[in-house]
């Protein structure tokens, strides 16, 4: 198995240690380590079933993990609770897009921005800054002028972008976005890649799934591939994608 | 499909002003001929009547108010708050009642002798405590289940008021439940009760108000919408759900109160399972997460139970039945055509 420095913090903002989870007898992950550069686009590819989203699930805390740890700017994690991601500097989008359906798009991101904690948040209105980060999130993805419409009414490239959209709200260091571009119309496809190569640009860590290779030979810096669970290889994208192995089990060329 | 902006539905023709406003507009149509009825009602049967419905009206609403905070706001199906109702009930009966029961040669219970604004106190604190116990455990719960647990508390409820006989003389019920007390004066006029009634209801929807449109409000819709999704982006979601439970079952509490307090009698018929249900017909058909919602379904509702009396071919004594034929066939078309009430913002 490819060895990882793990540990380097200051070349990687996250990255897992041996980690495992099980599904009743079925293993998604098996002592899993990988490790996400910073300012860079990582990308995870695989079959079907090879524990991705699993990854990207124990990343972000909606997952426990059996054994071993996330480690995020060098610090080794055992638990990661959802609640605390964003204090880790972290967020994520889901593969069946999970909005907030039945509140309106612009409630949709201002309820990312406003106060955590329990008893503040009963005295914070709307703070006009709240209301301007937002307006300025939903002009980034071009949907400021459909800022009053029910989530759920949105088509479905439109939910996609706003899901993308709440988790930018947040300014956090590393973005976790699961299948970013499946099911998209070709324009909307290059609004996404968009999003992502803005992302780098302003030196954030980004973590994305995608079956689609000539997207990830486009966009990604650093390539994951998996399989059943365990890591295949990890590397710089061109290296990766020469090697016999990724051919023969992924590619299938 | 209602639609709240009527004059975007046709273009080109622009008929009159009410009908363009009014044309498929559900919600005001509902406003109009609830305020139209609750007029006729007044000239019809006088202003003697209008109190006493006005003073069931402001204890359902309460209740209402209370229930949608839960339902509507956060998602969480509760049957239970009957038996919150029944514990501000009980509290204030418990402690305010000063009956001798020796003369009536049953078992008597402690007597306090507190006034009713000791008491209520009392009864919403307690009412509190409980919720924060059980929501301990119900937070574990969400959809089909949620309504399963909370259906165990009201029957668990119900079943403590019957059979805790040594505090609450069982199905005997508890007498002269004390009137509140305002400095010397005793609010035992029934437009003095009205007008602490509507206070109450103010203070609660205003509490109501002041919660659903803060920030801990907006959680609590994404809360509703996707549990998950709302913890990953940084809230504690287990604590926003017990906290506002915790809150609704306190205002469901100080109706409770005044309810017993108002009819200075009570027994456990007054918190079966049945009015829960009745009382997630009326939020349901307000309307789910909008608190002017509740104050008109709990107007309809009585309205609709008060009205039925002067049907002249129905028997008194099925009014209570028909009332809840009404309210289930009410129930069934909205869930049909308007599974969001009358002025509702969300679906079940």
């Amino acid at each position: 198995m490819t060895q990882v420095p793990a540990r380097d913090a200051e070349h990687y903002a996250l990255g897992t240690v041996g980690v495992s989870k099980n599904f009743g007898g079925v293993q998604a992950l098996h002592r899993l380590s990988i490790s996400i550069p910073k300012g860079q686009i990582t990308c995870v590819i695989g079959p079907n079933g090879s524990g991705k989203s699993t990854l990207i699930n124990i990343l972000s805390g909606v997952l426990p993990m059996d054994s071993g740890m996330v480690i995020v700017d060098g610090v080794g994690l055992r638990t990661v609770h959802p609640y605390e991601t964003p204090d880790l500097g972290i967020t994520r989008t889901f593969q069946d897009v999970r909005l907030f359906n039945q509140i309106s798009v612009m409630d949709n991101i201002m309820v990312v921005l406003t106060e955590r904690k329990l008893w503040p948040s009963l005295f914070q209105r709307s703070k006009s800054e709240h209301r301007q980060r937002a307006e300025q999130v939903l002009r980034d993805v071009g949907m400021w002028d459909k800022r009053d419409a029910m989530a759920e009414d949105l088509s479905y490239g439109q939910r996609k972008l706003l899901e993308m959209a709440r988790a930018m709200a947040l300014d956090v260091n590393i973005y976790l976005f699961d299948e970013p571009f499946a099911g998209l119309f070709p324009q909307m496809l290059v609004r996404v890649k968009d999003i992502l190569k803005q992302l780098r640009a302003r030196e954030k860590s980004i973590l994305f799934i995608s079956h689609n290779m000539e997207i990830v030979r486009e966009l990604s810096d650093h390539l994951i591939v998996m399989d059943s669970g365990e890591l295949l290889v990890e590397g710089d994208v061109d290296e990766v994608l020469a090697k016999q192995e990724v051919i023969e089990a992924y590619l299938g060329a | 499909m209602a639609t709240n902006t009527p004059e975007t539905t046709e273009e080109g023709r622009r008929p009159g002003l009410i009908p363009r406003l009014a044309n498929g507009n559900v919600e005001l149509w509902a406003n109009l001929i609830v305020l139209v009825w609750v007029i006729a009602f007044v000239l019809w049967q006088g202003v003697g009547f209008a109190i006493t419905i006005g003073t069931v009206f402001a204890i359902w609403a309460i209740l209402a108010v209370s229930l949608n905070l839960v339902i509507g706001f956060t998602g969480l199906l509760s049957v239970a708050h009957i038996g919150f109702f029944g514990i501000g009930a009980y509290s204030v009966a418990i402690l305010t009642s000063k009956t001798d029961y020796s003369l009536l040669r049953t078992e008597g219970i402690p007597t306090y002798e507190l006034p009713f604004f000791a008491a209520l106190p009392v009864g919403i604190a307690l009412a509190g405590l409980t919720a924060l116990v059980v929501g301990v455990v119900f937070n574990r719960f969400r959809d089909d289940v949620f309504v399963l647990v909370s259906f165990g508390f009201a029957i668990i409820s119900f079943n403590l008021f019957l059979n805790a006989r040594a505090i609450t003389r069982g199905a005997f019920g508890i007498h002269d439940v004390a009137r509140p007390v305002i400095g010397t004066r005793v609010l035992d006029g029934e437009l003095e009760f009205l007008v602490m009634a509507l206070v109450c209801l103010a203070l609660v929807s205003a509490l109501a108000w002041f919660i659903v449109t803060s920030s801990f409000g907006r959680v609590l819709t994404a809360i509703r919408e996707d549990e998950q999704a709302a913890s990953v982006f940084g809230y504690q979601v287990t604590h926003y759900k017990l906290a506002i439970w915790v809150i609704s079952a306190m205002m469901a509490a100080v109706a409770g109160g005044l309810f017993s307090s108002w009819t200075s009698f009570i027994d456990p018929n007054s918190f079966i399972l049945l009015e829960s249900i009745l009382l997630v017909s009326i939020v349901i058909l307000g309307g789910l997460a909008t608190i002017w919602g509740s104050l008109l379904g709990a107007m309809t509702f009585v309205l609709l139970e008060e009205g039925m009396r002067f049907i002249p071919f129905l028997p008194d004594v099925y009014v209570g039945q028909a009332r809840q034929v009404v309210l289930g066939v009410m129930l069934v078309l909205l869930m049909l055509f308007r599974p969001q009430g009358l002025l509702g913002r969300y679906r079940l």
